[in-house]
């Protein structure tokens, strides 16, 4: 009996078996590297402060590395850092520096390849290349972490947290600032990303592609070169993110190429050259978002059908629609706020009793001469306006919101707060 | 000079349209501050106002004044004064009176609304000074017009039309011109087109303050880089110094030779 007690002890306390390695600069273990080699599986390696310049540190086994008041960890010749295979790998409280770019290979301060449940949680990457390269990846999570680099030049900058073939991944709470794309999706389903902050990244501030059912909440876009594009996708889900002042030449709050099935919902597009572009976005369903002050609120190209737009604010948009079609909608919009109606509710049931034509004449015209933007807000063009919305020519003469709002909706959004 | 300055513009004072116009514009701004309670969109609100108003009311008011104080301008010719003193003199005496009108009009409803809230002077100033030029400008085109035709229908129609060409037919002229020609690079067309107008110029100038982005939109970056630059700004601004020159000059040049 006591015998059994024993082997019970002995086999429950297995898990306490795991060593811990102590890693500093006049420690025994003075490398990191080292106590990666010398561990076993599930040990924890915790590493003091200090600064470390060591690269390519391949993890094959699921291991725990802590880092105490953010131990720098430069990289060796510029090299990626860790190289991740196994599965089960957490990195915590470390700051990545130095990796510098190459043109032949894809260098990260964390580079998953193949392994499983990787958690990279409260790590700061200042000038990696790319900061986290997920590749073939099921269940990993990238959480509060902060990554920062100061690129110029798109073509020689990388992204800061780029996804490649994984499934469920979870990406929460990172700030990212400065890369080529802040958050890069391609073939990576069923993934969770919110509460990220994506700031003034070279080119987009969140890029997917082939991505199918994502949920995307919380997130907020800043002054990124060219916004947010997300391509050849579909089920995908956004609700309560912020796009905000993406100005520039071809910049977009939100552009949707063949984007499918999805839904944009209690979002908030403030201050972007185009709010949301559509090209083929096909059943999205565009419900409670804020569209306040761009310069278009909503481009939506001919290809774009069967999207239903309601109960949205638009707010003081220098346009409010536009659409390159002059013929027939296949969209519907409806139960929208316009801050130009000026129609009347004679019953008060707080729906406009005019229907409403968010598209202006002006806002075709220059889809065929781009060059009139110079007579916005010209005495001769409000002229027109005017005309037009009477007798409609130029503009698709079903596309109306047959129930405008009278009063602003409260639509929840962050606007409210800003 | 200063003299003649100061009875034409005593004159004006005491005909009150001045102070109508003041009541005008502070009553428009701060209705607009009131409702919109936004300094912003009140700016946008009152960009047609200046823009079309203040160079209608200045292209009227210069040819009515100019046709009704014809017996004063005779009197004072029999002085022994400057020709280029007496009309110059009327002329700064009325756009001056128009021009204060206009700019305390605007202004005072601001101050008063900067005492509670922060007020962007930048847009505001370049709002002031665009209405002022444009009376400056339209007020010397109007009395340039009455100055050659002696006949006061004539005149008045003349100058009405002039305000009409600016204002709307040369917008449609260049929306068709751009349209017609959409297969050319019109970029710079257009931004030699917009210099030709001064309600053109001063409503792009204010536009490239409010609706930053749609203009930083394909084709507005080029009027974006161009206007934006402090070399735009004062390009623009003495683009509208000479459109108020040369009629200046013109009356000058006619009141010497003309016989009354």
């Amino acid at each position: 009996m006591i015998r059994l007690v024993y082997i019970l002890l002995i086999v429950l306390s297995f898990p306490v078996l795991a060593d811990t390695h102590i890693v500093c600069s006049d420690c025994h273990i003075g490398k990191v590297s080292n106590a990666v080699d010398m561990s076993e599986r599930g040990d924890t390696i915790i590493i003091k402060s200090g600064v470390y310049t060591e690269s390519l540190i391949e993890i094959d086994k699921p291991l725990t590395i802590i880092g105490e008041n953010f131990p720098k960890i430069k990289a060796k010749n510029g090299e990626k850092i860790f190289h991740i295979i196994g599965d089960s790998v957490t990195i915590t409280g470390l700051e990545f520096m130095e990796v510098t770019r190459s043109f032949t290979e894809d260098r990260a301060a964390i580079n998953i390849q193949g392994g499983d449940y990787i958690s990279i949680i409260n790590n700061r990457f200042t000038n990696t290349f790319f900061g986290i390269y997920i590749a073939k990846s099921i269940g990993t999570k990238v959480i509060d972490n902060r990554l920062i680099s100061n690129n110029r030049i798109e073509m020689n900058s990388a992204n800061a947290i780029h996804a490649w073939s994984s499934k469920k991944l979870t990406v929460e709470n990172n700030y990212v600032e400065g890369h080529r794309d802040g958050l890069y999706f391609e073939f990576c389903d069923n993934s969770i990303i919110k509460n990220n902050h994506s700031y003034r990244n070279l080119r987009y501030g969140l890029h997917f592609m082939f991505s199918d059912n994502n949920k995307y909440k919380n997130n907020i876009f800043e002054e990124n070169g060219a916004g947010v594009a997300v391509m050849y996708s579909h089920h995908i889900e956004m609700y309560k993110n912020q796009f905000l002042n993406n100005w520039g030449q071809s910049s977009y709050g939100l552009l949707l190429k063949e984007i499918k099935d999805s839904k944009i919902h209690y979002n908030l597009f403030k201050g972007n050259t185009k709010g949301i572009y559509g090209e083929s976005a096909i059943r999205i369903n565009i419900f409670h978002n804020d569209f306040v002050q761009n310069g278009w609120a909503m481009q939506m190209m001919g290809s774009s059908e069967q999207d239903t737009i309601s109960h949205n604010n638009f707010i003081q948009n220098t346009f409010n629609v536009s659409t390159n079609q002059n013929a027939k909608n296949y969209n519907i919009y409806e139960k929208n706020y316009w801050s130009d109606y000026n129609g009347y509710d004679l019953d008060k049931d707080g729906i406009g009793d005019v229907p409403h034509r968010p598209v202006k004449f002006f806002s075709q015209v220059l889809g065929y001469t781009p060059e009139a933007i110079i007579l916005l807000r010209s005495f001769f063009i409000e002229l027109l306006n005017f005309i037009e919305n009477i007798v409609p020519v130029l503009t698709p003469e079903n596309l109306k919101d047959l129930q405008p709002m009278v009063k602003q909706i409260d639509n929840d959004t962050v606007s409210k707060h800003i | 000079m200063l003299k003649i300055l100061k009875y034409s513009f005593y004159d004006l004072l005491r005909s009150k349209w001045t102070l109508i116009y003041f009541l005008f514009f502070l009553l428009i701004t701060q209705g607009l501050l009131y409702i919109t309670g936004d300094e912003a969109k009140t700016i946008v609100g009152l960009l047609n106002v200046v823009v079309i108003l203040c160079p209608l009311i200045a292209t009227v008011f210069g040819t009515v004044n100019f046709y009704n104080s014809r017996e004063f301008t005779e009197l004072l010719l029999a002085q022994p004064l400057k020709r280029r003193d007496i009309f110059i003199g009327q002329y700064l005496g009325m756009t001056l009176s128009l021009s204060i009108g206009y700019f305390l009009g605007v202004l005072i409803p601001f101050v008063i609304h900067s005492i509670t809230y922060t007020v962007d002077y930048s847009v505001l100033s370049i709002l002031l000074f665009v209405g002022v030029f444009l009376t400056f400008i339209f007020s010397a085109l109007s009395f340039l017009i009455s100055l050659i035709t002696d006949n006061k229908i004539k005149g008045f129609g003349l100058s009405i039309l002039t305000w009409l060409l600016l204002a709307l037919v040369y917008d449609g002229m260049q929306l068709f011109l751009l349209s017609m020609l959409d297969n050319y690079p019109l970029e710079k067309i257009s931004l030699v087109m917009t210099f030709l107008n001064p309600i053109d110029l001063s409503r792009v100038m204010l536009m490239l303050k409010l609706d930053m982005s749609a203009l930083l939109g394909y084709t507005g970056a080029v009027f974006n880089k161009f206007f934006g630059s402090s070399f735009g700004y004062a390009i623009s601004l003495s683009a509208l110094l000479i459109w108020t020159v040369i009629p200046v000059y013109f009356i000058n040049r006619i009141s010497m030779k003309k016989d009354f």
